[in-house]
């Protein structure tokens, strides 16, 4: 690595370590910056990497919320009797029973949601283009109903799950660092994949996918392994957020399609698809926009978010970084040494 | 020689068209073999059924002996046969180099060899054959801002890129300029001998076609209206009739 390049990455890390001790109002905030930065990262691999456009990735951070609740609750009680509206039962946890099920229940969020990745991704990956954004949508739509009437784990009034037995302030900073490790791990683990041959079999597929079946690539399995791959990290940012908020409940904070479901994909398109930093750059611009709206134009920010995302996807598609590419090639190594050729054409 | 492509009683409808009708031809190993005829007579059709792109309504066709007719496009091709397309398929947003990098054989790689970064050897193999081709210099050029000859050019050098078994090009010649046409026979020929990749070609150009391949088939109306060498083709009555529209 370059000399500046090894200073830039230094500096983003100080400060990704130090920002919630500088900025302690806002240890929640940065928190749910962290979310939305690892939902677009995410949500990018397949829509910008690899050209298909899931509207349904919203499914794995709802499943991963539930299956990191499930999974502390059964390490100590039975879920059943735990979720039962009128069983009036009082249930403690150890620090132990709480950690450990932390751990294993976000670990386990992430693998259970690799593997429904796949079982979903062997129907809808039939579907190309909107097609398989209206089946996602309709997967992740049919699974917040699905939820919501299983009352093993709590039907529509959701799951609590027990209260950071810490110091309260310690828990912020607990669960920024959790989002904050995962977001530097998924950054790390995609700048690798990028660089492989599988991220270039990926772009095929997005470029042309009957070009590269012709050629031979194992369409199938890149598609799948890579919404695995996707999945895996939206279900863990899901168990984290189980966690974080204590009480979830299915159709909107979970499977909340409408919302984080669509913010992922307005964060992507933002900052500029199939680009490393595309997704980072839109989740913040999305995230402090979204939140000064929230705050100072109580009542309209609804429609300032619609007004956003319309402007984005009708006039500004290629997003901040597309715009650069397209202004300044020769920032993202694209060579223009045989100009008149590139004019001629 | 021994045959490559056995296609045995091939017939393909669209609908209430006959595009193929009962075609029977074989394609023998290290050989060019040419497939003419005139527009809409099923050429590409044939090509199609071929390498999978859809089902066939009869017949079996095979490759190395083994029947492939009811494969999917991607497991023919990890066969080592390969198409390039009448209208040239190529990744456009990336440059040549990157063009290239992916056309490797994915065949030959281990699920988890995708998990590599492409080798000093896989570089300088796709600049040999870029250089093989004539495209050297516009190499990190993007792709889809190369003239249409050069996207045929680069689309001939990522298929031999792939390595395959056999090659099935879909008129390599159309849309090029005169003077390009030439060096493309002769670089189809080195492929051929150097590289030993068998050729099917589709060709319109019967220069081209006569001065290359062992072997002609000539369709027409969807049926195999004559076969033989370039010159009892270029001299049969039926030929000259179906190409000048005579009855």
């Amino acid at each position: 690595m370059k000399k500046n390049t090894v200073i830039f990455y230094g500096l983003i890390l100080a400060f990704i370590i130090v920002a919630p001790f500088i900025f302690p109002d806002f240890r929640t905030q940065l928190a749910a910056l962290w979310l939305m930065i690892i939902v677009a990262m995410t949500w990018d691999m397949t829509g910008g990497q690899m050209g298909y456009n899931s509207l349904g990735n919203i499914v794995f951070y709802g499943t991963g919320m539930y299956v990191a609740a499930v999974v502390t609750i059964a390490l100590a009680y039975d879920v059943g009797a735990y979720t039962n509206a009128f069983g009036g039962g009082v249930y403690k946890f150890t620090d132990q029973q709480y950690f450990l099920g932390m751990l294993l229940g976000i670990l386990g969020a992430g693998v259970f949601c690799s593997i429904i990745a796949v079982v979903i991704g062997f129907v809808t990956f039939g579907l190309r283009g909107p097609y398989f954004a209206i089946g996602t949508l309709g997967v992740a739509i049919a699974a917040g109903e699905l939820v919501s009437n299983w009352e093993w784990v709590g039907g529509g009034q959701g799951i609590a799950l027990p209260v950071y037995p810490g110091d309260l302030d310690t828990g912020k900073v607990l669960f920024y660092f959790l989002f904050a490790v995962t977001g530097v791990v998924l950054f790390i683990f995609l700048k690798w994949l990028y660089s492989t041959r599988f991220g270039a079999a990926i772009n095929a597929i997005r470029d042309d996918e009957e070009k590269a079946e012709a050629m031979g690539i194992h369409t199938l399995r890149y598609k799948l392994t890579t919404w695995a791959m996707s999945a895996f990290f939206v279900g863990v940012v899901g168990g984290i957020s189980a966690f974080q908020l204590i009480h979830f409940e299915p159709l909107e904070t979970a499977y909340q399609t409408i919302n984080l479901g669509i913010f992922m994909v307005v964060c992507v398109l933002l900052g500029g698809k199939g680009t490393l930093w595309g997704p980072i750059i839109g989740a913040i611009l999305f995230h402090v926009f979204k939140e000064v709206t929230w705050n100072y134009f109580l009542g309209w920010q609804w429609v300032a978010l619609g007004a956003l995302i319309v402007v984005t996807v009708v006039y500004f598609q290629d997003g901040v970084m597309g715009y650069l590419a397209h202004r300044k090639p020769e920032w993202f190594g694209v060579r223009l040494d045989d100009k008149k050729a590139e004019v001629s054409q | 020689m021994s045959t490559i492509i056995e296609i045995q009683g091939v017939s393909k409808s669209y609908g209430g068209v006959v595009a193929n009708e009962d075609i029977s031809l074989t394609v023998e190993k290290g050989g060019i073999t040419g497939l003419i005829g005139p527009n809409g007579s099923g050429k590409t059709t044939l090509f199609n059924s071929v390498v999978g792109y859809h089902p066939i309504d009869a017949g079996s066709i095979k490759f190395e002996d083994e029947e492939i007719s009811t494969f999917p496009v991607q497991k023919i091709a990890r066969r080592g046969l390969l198409r390039t397309f009448q209208q040239t398929r190529i990744y456009g947003a990336m440059n040549g180099v990157e063009n290239m990098l992916i056309s490797l054989p994915h065949r030959k790689m281990k699920f988890l060899d995708a998990f590599n970064r492409n080798s000093e050897s896989d570089y300088e193999k796709a600049d040999r054959l870029l250089e093989f081709v004539g495209l050297y210099e516009k190499r990190f050029l993007r792709a889809g801002s190369l003239s249409f000859g050069q996207q045929k050019l680069l689309e001939f050098a990522m298929a031999l890129m792939n390595e395959p078994a056999a090659l099935l090009l879909d008129e390599p010649t159309a849309g090029i300029n005169p003077t390009l046409i030439n060096g493309l026979i002769d670089r189809l020929i080195r492929a051929n001998q150097e590289f030993g990749i068998t050729l099917f070609i589709i060709e319109h150009n019967m220069r081209v076609i006569m001065n290359m391949a062992d072997k002609i088939y000539c369709l027409s109306h969807g049926q195999m209206l004559a076969q033989g060498a370039p010159d009892d083709i270029q001299n049969d009555p039926r030929v000259i009739d179906a190409y000048l529209g005579a009855h």
